[in-house]
């Protein structure tokens, strides 16, 4: 009897692990997927000699690539909004999204651009295998300095984690801007803010382009 | 009559909450005003000097000088540390100090942390913070930049207990204090150029970044969850 259950037990594990391998990667745990996504990307610009000579545009294309699909950029971009994505129209809210995570990107492109091998420490993630939020924590270690932490806020979606929030250092992105969106809102309205967002990524496409060219 | 009152109520009302002022930063005229004078001096002076020193000096030596005065600093992050009852870190910093000025030959090299004693980010701010005080009302100060009425007092006794106060002749004393604001620039260089991209208003981005960054470190990464702005409107009547 005893060794019938130890069977059945054997028998399940075994289907279990034959089983496992066909699930889809979008099912990897959230911190798994923080860490290859980051070393992937830290791996190809080191492979890259355009993009450490400074060719911003080939970096964000690599971030479009390899990064955005983990990041939810709609609920990025209705956290930063606050109440006044719900008095947005739906061609008004395709917009925001679209300009901000330009934005995001760039700064995002920026920042990666900045890194210079720094050690990246990452954290076990501290959560329940049911949990359907979490975090994810990295830190970025520097010689006699403190480490800089970088918190990804993670949502599991039907087609995998996503991030809906970057804290660096404890400062959040999203809660970053929301001063800045309800002012401009408040000042010129919903579609003040996609203007003057607009206005910003153009002067950013320019500025990098003449970069380039240097 | 009446009716004139409750215009005026109303009125008040608009002026106190959805008026363009932010409720932390009251100050912001005069603030907006010594941004503009620190961007000017930032622009043409502390950041030609500190991209200089970065293209002059290899990365090599600019770990160098920022374990030096990261030793320095540790030992007052003790003190802080002890302050807020936090022995472990506190032991932790002095060991650093301990270590790194002997081993570490001055404190160029960092092998403290190798050992295991992580660094830690303590000031008098954080000391006040910890103790229950209040930012108080958003700062900025001619030179020093980002503050509150809180961190403002505690970097004055930052800089008034710092060890290099007691560094004579006074002209290696001043020189150290280039050097050290030299470094700290040149980190922040690329901190900068983000900011100058990302942000929209860039005086808004930052006092916001500020502020956030501060309550994180006052509770050590841990900061309980602040109430949304929404959460505190009254509720509209059914």
């Amino acid at each position: 009897m005893k060794n019938r259950r130890n069977l059945v037990k054997a028998l399940a594990a075994a289907l279990l692990l034959g089983v496992a391998p066909l699930t889809p990667a979008q099912d990897a745990a959230p911190d798994q997927l923080v860490k290859t996504v980051t070393l992937e990307v830290v791996d190809l610009i080191a492979k890259d000699k355009e993009i450490r000579a400074g060719n911003r545009a080939k970096l964000v294309q690599l971030i479009d690539a390899k990064v955005l699909p983990h990041f939810n950029f709609g609920a990025m971009t209705a956290l930063a909004l606050g109440q006044s994505w719900n008095k947005a129209s739906p061609e008004q809210k395709k917009r925001l999204v679209e300009e901000f995570r330009t934005l995001l990107v760039r700064t995002y492109a920026s920042a990666l651009a900045a890194y210079s091998e720094q050690r990246l420490d990452f954290r076990p993630l501290r959560a329940k295998p049911t949990d359907t939020d979490v975090t994810v924590n990295v830190r970025v270690l520097q010689s006699g300095a403190q480490p800089v932490t970088i918190d990804y806020s993670m949502e599991k979606t039907p087609s995998g984690w996503k991030v809906y929030d970057v804290m660096v250092g404890g400062v959040s992105l999203v809660a970053n801007y929301r001063t800045e969106f309800a002012t401009t809102v408040r000042e010129s309205g919903i579609d003040g803010l996609i203007n003057s967002l607009q206005a910003k990524n153009r002067s950013l496409a320019g500025a990098v382009a003449g970069a380039d060219k240097k | 009559m009446r009716a004139a009152l409750v215009l005026l109520l109303l009125a008040a009302g608009c002026a106190s909450t959805s008026g363009d002022g932010d409720p932390r930063d009251p100050l912001e005229g005069v603030n907006r005003r010594v941004y503009r004078f620190n961007e000017v001096v930032d622009v043409n002076v502390a950041q030609p000097v500190a991209r200089a020193y970065t293209r002059v000096v290899p990365n090599e030596i600019r770990d160098r000088v920022r374990n030096f005065f990261g030793n320095i600093g540790d030992v007052f992050i003790g003190v802080n540390n002890f302050l807020q009852g936090k022995f472990e870190e506190g032991v932790g910093d002095w060991a650093r100090v301990a270590f790194n000025s002997t081993i570490g030959l001055f404190g160029i090299h960092d092998v403290a942390s190798d050992m295991g004693y992580e660094k830690h980010n303590e000031d008098f701010g954080q000391t006040f913070g910890r103790w229950g005080a209040r930012p108080g009302p958003y700062l900025v100060l001619p030179l020093l930049g980002s503050s509150d009425a809180r961190d403002a007092l505690g970097t004055g006794l930052d800089i008034y207990s710092d060890p290099m106060g007691e560094v004579r002749p006074y002209h290696l004393q001043y020189g150290l204090w280039a050097l050290r604001f030299t470094q700290l620039r040149a980190d922040l260089l690329d901190a900068s150029r983000i900011l100058e991209e990302a942000a929209l208003d860039k005086y808004v981005f930052q006092r916001d970044a500020y502020l956030q960054r501060r309550r994180s470190l006052v509770y050590d990464g841990h900061p309980p969850r602040e109430k949304e702005p929404e959460d505190e409107e009254p509720q509209k009547p059914r």
